[in-house]
């Protein structure tokens, strides 16, 4: 690794410190904007007991004194404060008790879409213009124009209601098969796409073609040379094929009742738990963020070929 | 006569008149054709863009005139009538079959308009309802892409006319903010700004559009914006090196008026081409919000908030579920792929 490399390593790690800290502050002073406090919305309750409420949640401080203490204690004990409606709990125990669920979820559908992505990509990049590589390409071209809560409902009503092949329900480990499915396929249909491009665009090269002169078997061609030099453009994909899964899992687990984080996410929303969207928006963004600079990186320190600015 | 073929005498015989003959060869046979002519017919050949293009206009002819002339309306529960009790035998019609009192009009020898789709948990007709949702998908697609084109037009081309320090700032912002994950902040800003707005549009001519509508207009003119004015910013930056822009700062013409006459028109294509593939990733969008409950305000239906209406009914009416799906599906398809062909007929070096 050069100095170079190590250079723009450091600028992307400021560029995304930067980025979970615009989020970290546009979350908490968005939140705060919202007209009416956070317990206007539960029973009346006398003043008195409201601003002993307050007071224990610390909203009677100033704004920018909350926002300090707030910005404090995620940085020193990735605390995220107390979940107003989940009594006694707080906001990172809810989100480490949804990860296990969604995170099993979103790594294998991840697996899975880049498994199947990649045959599937290279298969129709070596049959291309047969019929096979037509078929995979409508489909994919389907699978890329279907919103995630349409296929999530589709796949639900076809498998789970229809066919009565798995349970609706996603509280048990059966009745993930379909989510992670319904969250596989958008990405494995980019993945397939991105590999069937970069792949023609290999096997046109010149050091495939001195492989073939020589005599290199076409199969070491395509695993010794080809497929290597093709997945690095899918590398680039891993940043956003983690947020797609992220927002995705958020109709998905809807659809499926998946107890995972982001069906707390979006009860939290309607239940106007505060502490917990905050929470919840600002470890999934940092999350993304968090992955697309690795796969940034990767990308470039994978592939010698690419100058970096 | 013999000549010298190094003599500086001029060949007299090569300026005599032109004879008919040669005259009808510098005739031009065909119009000229315009940039506009030339990618229209790209267009046209490409049998794919052209079927999508048919699709989205009669989707879009339809959401606009089937509403005006069909008996029902989209927030019409058909079983409540004033003074009476409600009717329930009008919830949960399927397709085609008729509530009580239509059944005994019926009977009477009038003629009732049939419920194509049924009718929804609440005796609303289902069929004017998808037609209804899908207007408004399209309206919000459509002019939420026209709001990030405003203002990534002008932010891009300030950018990249004016450069330096305005450049650096607009650019860093963008930086920033195409480095946020945009859906977790749409899915805040959305929820957060429908709270703001609340009941502060009542009496506006927007209360009629809904609050949610108005915060997924501000999400898109906040959020969406960087990746057009990065295309932008980067068009101008070529363009603005030309000898034109060179003379027209010359004679004196002001920045304003060279980036609207002079550089604008100029990437006129990319700024098509790139509004036509934005309206499907706002219907996208739009759906995704709706169906999380965050889109339109109810009564009013999007092709989002059917589908997510319908998965509660989902084991005994699955059609409620597949013809917005199948709606949905085909206009983003459509339009994903009208963008694609349009690419392909107004900017061949676009496509990479």
């Amino acid at each position: 690794m050069n100095s170079k490399t190590l250079g723009y390593i450091l600028k992307r790690l400021g560029l995304a410190i930067l980025t979970v800290w615009v989020v970290i502050t546009v979350t908490f002073f968005v939140m705060h904007a919202v007209p009416g406090g956070p317990f206007t919305s539960e029973k009346a309750i006398s003043a008195a007991a409201e601003a002993q409420l307050k007071a224990k949640y610390g909203l009677d401080k100033p704004l920018m004194t909350q926002y300090g203490t707030y910005l404090k204690d995620i940085v020193t004990k990735f605390d995220f404060g107390p979940s107003l409606k989940q009594r006694g709990r707080t906001v990172i125990v809810i989100i480490k008790d949804g990860m296990k669920t969604s995170a099993k979820l979103g790594i294998i559908a991840a697996f899975l879409a880049l498994i199947v992505g990649v045959v599937l990509g290279s298969v129709a990049a070596l049959r291309r213009n047969k019929a096979v590589d037509k078929i995979i390409m409508v489909i994919t071209t389907a699978f890329v124009s279907m919103p995630s809560f349409i296929m999530g409902a589709l796949l639900l009503l076809l498998f789970a209601v229809k066919l009565r092949l798995f349970p609706a329900n996603g509280s048990t480990p059966a009745g993930l098969v379909l989510p992670i499915i319904t969250l596989a396929l958008y990405p494995m249909a980019y993945i397939t796409r991105l590999t069937r491009s970069s792949m023609l665009d290999v096997l046109g090269q010149d050091y495939i073609r001195t492989a073939k002169a020589k005599g290199v078997s076409q199969k070491k061609i395509i695993f010794g040379h080809a497929l290597k030099n093709s997945l690095i453009p899918v590398i680039t994909y891993f940043g956003p094929m983690l947020a797609y899964i992220v927002t995705g899992s958020l109709v998905v687990e809807q659809v499926f009742a998946v107890p995972g984080i982001g069906r707390a996410f979006v009860s939290s929303i309607t239940n106007r738990d505060y502490p917990m969207i905050m929470g919840t928006t600002i470890i999934l963004a940092s999350l993304i963020v968090i992955m697309n600079l690795v796969s940034d990186i990767m990308y470039k320190v994978v592939d010698p070929r690419i100058t970096l600015e | 006569m013999k000549t010298n073929p190094f003599s500086m005498h001029i060949d007299v015989d090569a300026f005599l008149p032109a004879s008919d003959a040669e005259k009808e060869y510098m005739v031009q046979m065909r119009e000229s054709s315009t940039f506009f002519k030339d990618g229209m017919k790209r267009l046209l050949k490409n049998k794919i863009a052209t079927t999508s293009m048919i699709i989205i206009i009669v989707i879009t002819l339809a959401s606009l005139i089937i509403p005006a002339i069909w008996p029902y309306t989209y927030d019409n529960m058909l079983g409540v009538r004033p003074g009476e009790p409600v009717d329930s035998s009008y919830n949960n019609l399927a397709p085609f079959t008729y509530g009580k009192t239509e059944k005994a009009r019926i009977a009477a020898g009038e003629s009732i308009f049939p419920h194509i789709f049924g009718t929804d948990a609440q005796g609303r007709d289902y069929f004017i309802r998808v037609v209804y949702g899908t207007r408004i998908s399209l309206a919000v697609g459509f002019f939420a892409s026209i709001i990030v084109l405003v203002v990534g037009i002008t932010l891009g081309s300030v950018a990249g006319y004016f450069g330096g320090k305005v450049d650096m700032i607009i650019m860093r912002i963008v930086d920033i903010i195409y480095s946020l994950p945009d859906m977790l902040m749409v899915i805040l800003l959305a929820s957060v700004l429908n709270t703001a707005l609340g009941n502060k549009l009542d009496g506006t001519p927007f209360a009629k559009i809904g609050s949610n509508i108005i915060s997924l207009f501000i999400v898109f003119a906040v959020l969406y914006w960087v990746s057009m004015s990065r295309l932008i910013r980067g068009q101008i930056l070529s363009l603005r090196e030309q000898e034109y822009v060179l003379a027209a700062q010359a004679t004196g013409a002001k920045g304003s008026w060279i980036i609207r006459k002079h550089l604008l028109p100029n990437c006129i294509s990319v700024i098509v081409i790139s509004t036509a593939l934005q309206i499907p990733n706002a219907i996208f969008t739009e759906s995704f919000l709706s169906f999380l409950g965050l889109g339109v305000n109810a009564p009013m239906p999007s092709l989002g908030s059917l589908a997510s209406d319908a998965l509660n009914g989902v084991n005994s009416y699955a059609y409620r579920l597949v013809i917005p799906a199948i709606v949905i599906s085909l206009i983003v398809l459509s339009l994903n792929l009208f963008g694609d062909g349009l690419r392909d007929a107004f900017d061949p070096k676009l496509n990479g």
